[in-house]
């Protein structure tokens, strides 16, 4: 019975599908995880500035991100903010754009987490010696906060991985809708089809999400010394 | 404290904000449509860009699914193409947008596909939001039940389990008209029927068109009841305020019907998981009227 089921991931070119929307969860994961990255390391930066209307424009815009799903998120951009200003921007788009600024709140968020646990003394004795304010930073605060941000950022990262799923809503035909539509097909003559996709499809992110995990841990040991 | 204090102006500002931006959203579609109806006419708009969007769906055999090489197929599509066909002269130019159930509504009002053909069922609710064609099918609920122990009418089910699946139109039906009757409820189609199958209730209630499919599939089980509850139609849908749009489909679909044209896409798409044993007018409408 099982075994029967087995057989629609090769008929027609099912397989090929079902890599081509990995593909496509992977392209919108990777580059918002680069993005959101890139944007979130300056934020969590700006968000140990001792202005309180900086820190509180931050935390806001943090905040936005943290409370407003994502889904709603998406719809409000895929079929709100384009409606509003008149122009068109592919679902693939917007899922990157929410998916970058997304990932940039939550990164801020822990990088400033990471450079407030960091010790005082270690300010001080860097002031102490004479460092200037970027240089505080750049040879004392980010080398030390890095390595603590390190399992949060890869935690966000996989997260970020997994929550694409939900770009099916605008549209846009990621590997679990390949899935679905394999096997909606399929429901009257293999009902276990399911078992076999979801199966793959669990493979397939763990073939996405498990080089971060790796990553992280290379980086870890790479930088204990 | 002051974190506190903090955190609580943060949820307010955010919340103002959210509702600044839903509120936003909704006054631009407003404008939005005064824009296209005062713009030129749609159908003119169509034909100029060469293509028209319709929206189908990718996962909903046999009305809109995607097949093992990657096609749009289904009854759905079949007509699509053709419509695309009678209005840009290659069933070629029509470019299929896929959509789902939660977000059908969604796509028209934001433009982003010209009809919608996705199993769209007529309700006086979506009737405020979209403009529906003429109908060109028909659905009820059904129940089906092992042949063995048919389930011929509701009355038979007193005291025994119904499966039902989550929010669709049976598990309303049953919980308003017979809350008497025990519902076992599930998520996917492949539990509700996997449950059926390891008898764990009397009968299954859904879509009768669905189940008239499965019930040829799967030997040992019937459609004791094949129609059931209100009939409810089926219909291509436009952005609301579309008229031109809307009055073409509604000629189209008078005009294919002198020729049968949904009988044939009965037969192309429905007929093979349906078998001989269905009667196509229980669910066709030709010429879009009801008889």
């Amino acid at each position: 019975m099982l075994n029967s089921g087995i057989s629609v991931l090769v008929e027609g070119i099912n397989l090929q599908r079902l890599l081509a929307g990995l593909f496509v969860t992977a392209r919108i994961a990777l580059i918002s995880i680069v993005i959101g990255s890139v944007l979130g390391i300056m934020l969590g930066l700006i968000r140990t500035s001792k202005s309180k209307v900086v820190r509180f424009i931050c935390r806001f815009y943090l905040e936005v991100f943290r409370i407003i799903p994502i889904l709603v998120w998406m719809f409000i951009v895929y079929f709100g903010v384009t409606n509003m200003f008149n122009i068109h921007l592919s679902g693939e788009l917007v899922a990157l754009i929410i998916f970058s600024l997304w990932g940039a709140a939550e990164m801020s968020d822990i990088v400033r987490g990471a450079i407030e646990s960091l010790p005082k003394h270690q300010i001080e004795s860097g002031r102490a010696l004479g460092l200037s304010f970027w240089g505080l930073y750049r040879y004392i605060l980010i080398p030390q906060a890095i390595r603590r941000l390190l399992p949060g950022a890869i935690n966000l990262s996989t997260r970020m991985v997994k929550t694409t799923s939900l770009v099916v809503m605008i549209g846009v035909i990621d590997v679990v809708k390949v899935g679905q539509q394999i096997i909606e097909r399929s429901i009257l003559k293999t009902p276990t089809a399911s078992f076999w996709i979801y199966g793959l499809i669990f493979i397939l992110y763990f073939i996405v999400c498990y080089p971060l995990a790796k990553l992280s841990k290379i980086l870890e040991t790479k930088w204990e010394s | 404290m002051v974190m506190n204090i903090k955190k609580f102006l943060a949820v307010i500002l955010s919340t103002l904000f959210l509702i600044g931006v839903l509120a936003g959203c909704g006054s631009s579609a407003t404008d939005s449509k005064q824009v296209s109806t005062n713009a030129k006419s749609s159908l003119e708009e169509i034909k100029k860009s060469g293509t028209i969007k319709i929206g189908v769906f990718s996962d909903k055999p046999p009305f809109g699914y995607v097949d093992a090489n990657g096609k749009n197929q289904g009854f759905d599509v079949y007509i699509a193409k053709r419509l695309a066909k009678d209005l840009l002269g290659d069933e070629s130019k029509v470019e299929f947008v896929l959509v789902e159930a939660a977000s059908r509504v969604e796509f028209l009002q934001a433009n982003k596909v010209d009809i919608i053909l996705a199993n769209f069922t007529v309700t006086d609710e979506r009737k405020q939001k979209v403009d529906f064609a003429n109908p060109y099918m028909k659905v009820a609920l059904g129940v089906v039940s092992p042949t063995g122990e048919p389930i011929t009418s509701v009355e038979q089910l007193k005291g025994k389990k119904l499966i039902v699946n989550k929010g669709t139109t049976a598990e309303t039906y049953f919980t308003k008209n017979y809350p008497d009757i025990k519902l076992l409820k599930y998520d996917q189609n492949t539990e509700a029927f996997e449950a059926l199958k390891d008898g764990r209730g009397a009968a299954l209630a859904h879509d009768n068109t669905l189940l008239f499919a499965w019930a040829r599939e799967n030997a040992g089980f019937k459609v004791g009841i094949p129609t059931l509850g209100s009939l409810d139609t089926i219909a291509p849908a436009v952005k609301k305020g579309d008229k031109e749009l809307l009055d073409w489909i509604n000629t189209e679909l008078e005009n294919i019907g002198k020729e049968n044209f949904i009988h044939k896409a009965y037969d192309a798409t429905l007929k093979p998981a349906y078998g001989d044993s269905i009667n196509p007018e229980d669910i066709v409408i030709e010429g879009g009227k009801l008889k």
